[in-house]
């Protein structure tokens, strides 16, 4: 390697626009005759659109469903057998299925001015009985959110073991019910699109914020009804993904069709209200458990029943079950045990339409996991830290496959608990747990592990049922005539460095100057096809395409150098920014010159590819690979007003290669600091009638710097044998473990007092009123016992 | 989250001001720091014709020591509070609770007279100037009053406003060099609104004793008789806390009953410390 491939701390390439406030998003677009567009989004949850009136004098500004002539409705359908389909209108037919939900769409020449005029537009719609709770809505009496099916799931998927065995022989059992609210995502730029006709091309252009631009583009032109080579889909600066843009948006839909049809630029900019209520989009699971456990608290079976919200319908393209199916697939953790048994309802409710957020499935079921894990603990009465360990996948047993068939590569999980754990101090913070503050003040201690699946590879998402299977990655490479590398992949940069990150890769395999490698990403029209960036799949994917692609350049420069030098093109060396050969060495402009400018140079049997590379990737064993890591907590549970402060907090996380440490850290604190949001802070509630009572930032509380502490952070590199350079994916961990180990942890300091919280967020409220019925249950006691 | 059209005037003097927001006939309102009445705007929970900025009315922005009391123009930030620019009639009470108020961003803008206006049950101001006993002139075309804090809040954003009135000072008497006092709220994180919040001044030498709290569904709540048992027993009165404030809040839940409770017994342990 040298020092600025992989493995490089090199300075991101995406830092200099991004810190002077360069960056381009899709609000710094501008063109003449551009178009703001204000939407009418209904008031109701659920009900019956009687009529919707135009404004006298501004009908021709104001569009329903019935003028969006040829948009079909987004059908994101499974192959699963049992799931049933929604049609998802890009504005609202025939009734409303969310607050929030499209139903009219205003032009003007400013936002401001379109808003004046959807102000002006009257939704007449009557209330329906709102499906809301997850429980109730599986009731045959609950009214329908889908009237042409006869209930309200989309999908009902089961794991089947041998429970009822383990059931009557297991000398522990242990049962909760876990609960995860309903949260927004928050990437600090919100939803975006604007779209124009290019006459010159022939193309609708769209500019999006998305992580997936190829993907919408196939979309748009399915709805549409346009050809593939009819749409241009090219993200300018995305600020932030998580899961937000990686599905195709009804809004994308209707602003590429007013585009299509009037031939004009038009632009739709997602305001934080419209973010807050029909973008409310995300984690709201419920965990019925029981645990089996021998007296130790060694875990002999898990016996679950998982319910998610999944909202009013399914997104294109990863549809209303992914959710639930995955934390099916994924509840059992980095656990050694292998009797499970796991029934889960994707739950269609008058919520807006479930998408993936960082981590997809597995911070909740972390949470459950880990949560249980001390349940049993303090029933067996041990300490979690010893259970946990003897519970974990030992590094003598990998590869393991898990009890639902999961393939860990590598690593060593107990040795990641050991390190947190010294780390954070465990024995110093028991010992301060033995003298009680006269405040009220309480410590706790707690840890939850967990494992990452990374760079899935096809037949684990064509498992998953999507009507669009992610496939293999390509990049191309090419060198100019002045010798400097372009590299163009069809992922997109949401944010995660991946300029850098694929460059270094570059650098690695030819040996070229950081700073003379640029990178284009994500635009349809240079780009090879990619399904984008999700699922932690873009460097082991995209990485190791531009690796290929890398390695073929190089051996097509060493033999131009070759020829040049007048020796074998074995003895030809690609490093320090030059090729080399015996003593001899000529730069990346000498090679370039030679095939663009002076090809009389080059030599007979030359590769007339030329310096220009498109090559693709697929790891060895595609089945993905794990990235696993422990976050630990010490946290001060203040008694009396129920607020929790995190003292410390230790991540130690096990990525295999790291491609530039700097940028894993990012990734880790970043996604730990939306962990704590879904642990402490962020929720979106509703009234009976389905109305989001948190439509603000006022009201919706996300954790700022003051609450976010120093977090200390160590890496294990255990190299993945399947994938290029032993790389995993670490983009959504962070997010995964904050809720398990900051609730272990004030549950570890409220257990003398006879409490323990299930649910998240751990809000004051929830902290106080377990407090106080814990108190009472004592009190009732002491009578009783008077 | 566009404001409607609105038009928008920035006065110098208080004559002017008033005479441009006149006396009813459409929708005109002030706006100082513009904290909360931008995103009120924004929202469109206020959809004015005009709006009067205030923020330069050279009345507003005076700040006089009175010998026993310090007249505080409306337009005072609470950023200057904060950093002593403006001196403190409370014993140092005004600059901490200034240094609280939701982020140094806001506070750089924010105004006193903006805040108590606007009247939110959580506001800092709201209690503090209650706890305080400070007057609010107020002022309309035909002249001014002056109101008491306490007679001031009427509810959760409703105040003794009249159409076309403006709070022009606030009027803070000295503590005097033996009095304490004490203030706490408990916030969910760093800057936002209080869901409980609690002030205690006592000042022997004033035989003046004020217990408030604040950050309720509707206007602070002075704890008259608590006050008097306060001044004369101090830290023992706590015993008595619990009920009081049971009493004192008989429609809130029994969490906010407790927060409450802690917000005030925290309050006073400033006061009379272990």
């Amino acid at each position: 390697m040298t020092d600025q491939g992989v493995g490089a701390r090199v300075i991101r390439k995406e830092d200099d626009r991004h810190l002077h406030g360069r960056g381009r998003f899709v609000s710094d677009i501008s063109m003449p005759g551009l178009q703001d567009v204000a939407f009418c989004r209904s008031g109701i949850a659920h009900g019956t659109i009687k009529e919707i009136v135009k404004p006298v004098g501004n009908e021709d500004k104001v569009f329903v469903a019935t003028d969006l002539k040829g948009v079909l409705p987004i059908i994101a359908d499974s192959g699963i057998p049992g799931f049933k389909v929604s049609e998802f209108p890009a504005l609202a037919t025939g009734k409303v299925r969310y607050v929030g939900e499209c139903v009219a769409m205003c032009i003007a020449p400013s936002r401001a001015e379109a808003e004046d005029i959807a102000d002006q537009v009257v939704m007449n719609i009557e209330a329906l009985p709102a499906v809301l709770d997850t429980h109730k809505a599986r009731q045959s009496d609950s009214a329908l959110v889908h009237d042409d099916w006869d209930d309200n799931l989309f999908l009902t998927t089961s794991i089947d073991g041998d429970i009822d065995t383990l059931a009557k022989t297991a000398p522990v059992q242990v049962t909760r019910e876990f609960k995860t609210a309903r949260q927004c995502m928050h990437p600090m730029e919100g939803k975006g699109v604007l779209a124009y006709w290019d006459f010159q091309a022939g193309q609708l252009v769209v500019h999006t914020s998305t992580q997936v631009p190829h993907m919408i583009r196939t979309a748009l032109s399915e709805f549409l009804g346009l050809e593939q080579s009819m749409v241009r889909v090219t993200p300018p600066d995305v600020g932030g993904g998580f899961g937000y843009k990686c599905v195709l948006q009804p809004e994308e839909v209707c602003i590429a069709w007013l585009a299509k049809t009037y031939k004009k630029p038009f632009r739709w900019i997602e305001d934080r209200r419209e973010h807050l209520t029909a973008g409310a989009n995300s984690r709201e699971h419920h965990y019925q458990m029981t645990a089996y456990a021998d007296k130790h608290g060694r875990l002999l079976g898990l016996d679950a029943e998982i319910s998610v919200s999944v909202g009013a319908y399914s997104v294109w393209p990863f549809t209303a079950c992914i959710e639930a199916a995955q934390a099916g697939g994924n509840l059992p953790g980095p656990y050694d045990f292998s009797i499970y048994r796991c029934k889960t309802y994707s739950v269609a409710t008058n919520k807006p339409p479930f998408t993936p957020y960082r981590g997809v499935a597995r911070p909740g079921v972390c949470f459950a996991i880990e949560l249980m894990m001390d349940a049993i603990a303090r029933e067996v009465g041990r300490d979690p830290l010893d259970v946990r360990a003897e519970n974990l996948v030992k590094g003598a047993q990998m590869p393991y496959n898990n009890v639902t068939g999961k393939h860990y590569d590598s690593g060593d999980y107990p040795k990641s608990l050991s390190k947190a754990a010294e780390m954070i101090n465990a024995k110093d913070i028991r010992t301060q747990q033995k003298s009680v503050d006269a405040s009220g003040r309480r410590i706790g201690l707690g840890f939850s592990t967990f494992t990452e699946q990374s760079a899935h590879g096809t037949k684990v998402f064509a498992s998953w049922g999507l009507p669009l299977v992610p496939g293999f990655e390509q990049a191309t490479v090419r060198l100019t005539p002045d010798g400097r590398l372009e590299i163009r992949a069809g992922i997109h940069t949401i944010g995660q460095g991946l300029e850098t990150t694929l460059s270094q890769v570059a650098v690695e395999e030819l040996g070229i100057d950081y700073d003379h490698v640029r990178v284009t990403l994500g635009d349809t029209a240079s780009t090879p096809y990619s399904t984008g960036a999700y699922a932690s799949r873009g460097m082991v994917m995209a990485g190791g395409a531009v690796s290929n692609a890398s390695r073929e350049l190089a051996k097509r420069i060493r033999k131009i150098g070759a020829h040049l030098m007048q020796c074998n093109e074995t003895d030809v060396r690609l490093e320090g920014g030059r090729i080399h050969a015996g003593a001899a060495s000529l730069s990346f402009a000498d090679i370039g010159k030679a095939w663009y400018l002076r090809p009389e140079q080059l030599p007979d049997d030359v590769n007339t590819m030329g310096l220009e590379v498109t090559e693709g990737y697929k790891p060895d064993v595609d089945s993905g690979v794990f990235t696993y890591s422990t976050h630990a907590a010490v946290v001060a549970v203040d008694t009396e007003t129920g607020l929790v402060e995190i003292l410390d907090y230790v991540i130690v996380d096990d990525c295999g290669r790291m491609v530039n440490p700097m940028i894993v850290d990012g990734q880790l604190i970043g996604g730990a600091a939306q962990g704590i949001g879904t642990a402490l802070f962020e929720e979106t509630p509703y009234d009976a009638e389905g109305q989001p009572l948190s439509s603000t930032l006022q009201d919706y509380t996300l954790p700022g710097a003051a609450e976010v502490p120093h977090m200390k952070v160590e890496h294990f590199e255990t190299p993945s044998p399947y994938s290029r350079y032993g790389m995993k994916g670490v983009g959504e961990g962070g997010a995964i473990a904050p809720p398990g180990a900051i609730v272990n942890a004030i549950n570890d300091a409220l257990q003398d007092m006879g409490v323990e919280l299930t649910e998240i967020p751990a809000t004051p409220h929830r902290i106080l009123t377990a407090i106080m019925h814990a108190e009472d249950k004592k009190a009732a006691l002491m009578e009783a016992v008077s | 989250m566009k404001p409607v059209d609105f038009d928008f005037e920035k006065s110098s003097d208080i004559k002017s001001a008033l005479e441009t927001l006149g006396n009813g006939e459409d929708v005109r309102k002030v706006i100082s720091g513009g904290q909360s009445m931008g995103p009120m705007l924004n929202l469109r929970l206020v959809r004015p014709d005009m709006l009067v900025d205030v923020t330069q009315v050279r009345e507003l922005c005076d700040v006089l020591d009175n010998g026993a009391s310090i007249t505080y123009g409306a337009a005072t930030r609470h950023a200057a509070f904060e950093d002593a620019v403006v001196p403190d009639a409370a014993a140092g009470m005004m600059r901490s609770v200034a240094s609280g108020i939701a982020y140094r961003a806001v506070r750089n803008r924010g105004t006193i007279g903006g805040s108590l206006a606007h009247a939110d049950p959580a506001a800092d101001w709201v209690t503090t100037t209650v706890a305080l006993d400070a007057q609010f002139t107020l002022r309309n075309k035909n002249g001014q009053r002056n109101v008491a804090a306490s007679a001031f809040f009427l509810g959760a954003f409703t105040t003794a406003l009249g159409e076309g009135e403006i709070i022009e000072s606030v009027t803070v008497p000295k503590l005097t060099a033996d009095a304490a006092w004490g203030y706490y709220k408990i916030c969910r994180k760093v800057g936002e609104f209080a869901d409980a919040s609690a002030a205690v001044v006592v000042d022997p030498k004033r035989q003046y004793c004020r217990v408030v709290m604040g950050a309720l569904d509707g206007a602070p709540v002075i704890l008259e008789d608590f006050a008097d048992t306060l001044a004369t027993r101090g830290r023992d009165a706590l015993a008595d806390l619990k009920d009081i404030v049971h009493n004192a809040l008989p429609d809130a839940s029994p969490v906010a009953v407790r927060q409450h409770e802690v917000a005030l017994r925290r309050a006073i342990e400033q006061v009379y410390p272990s």
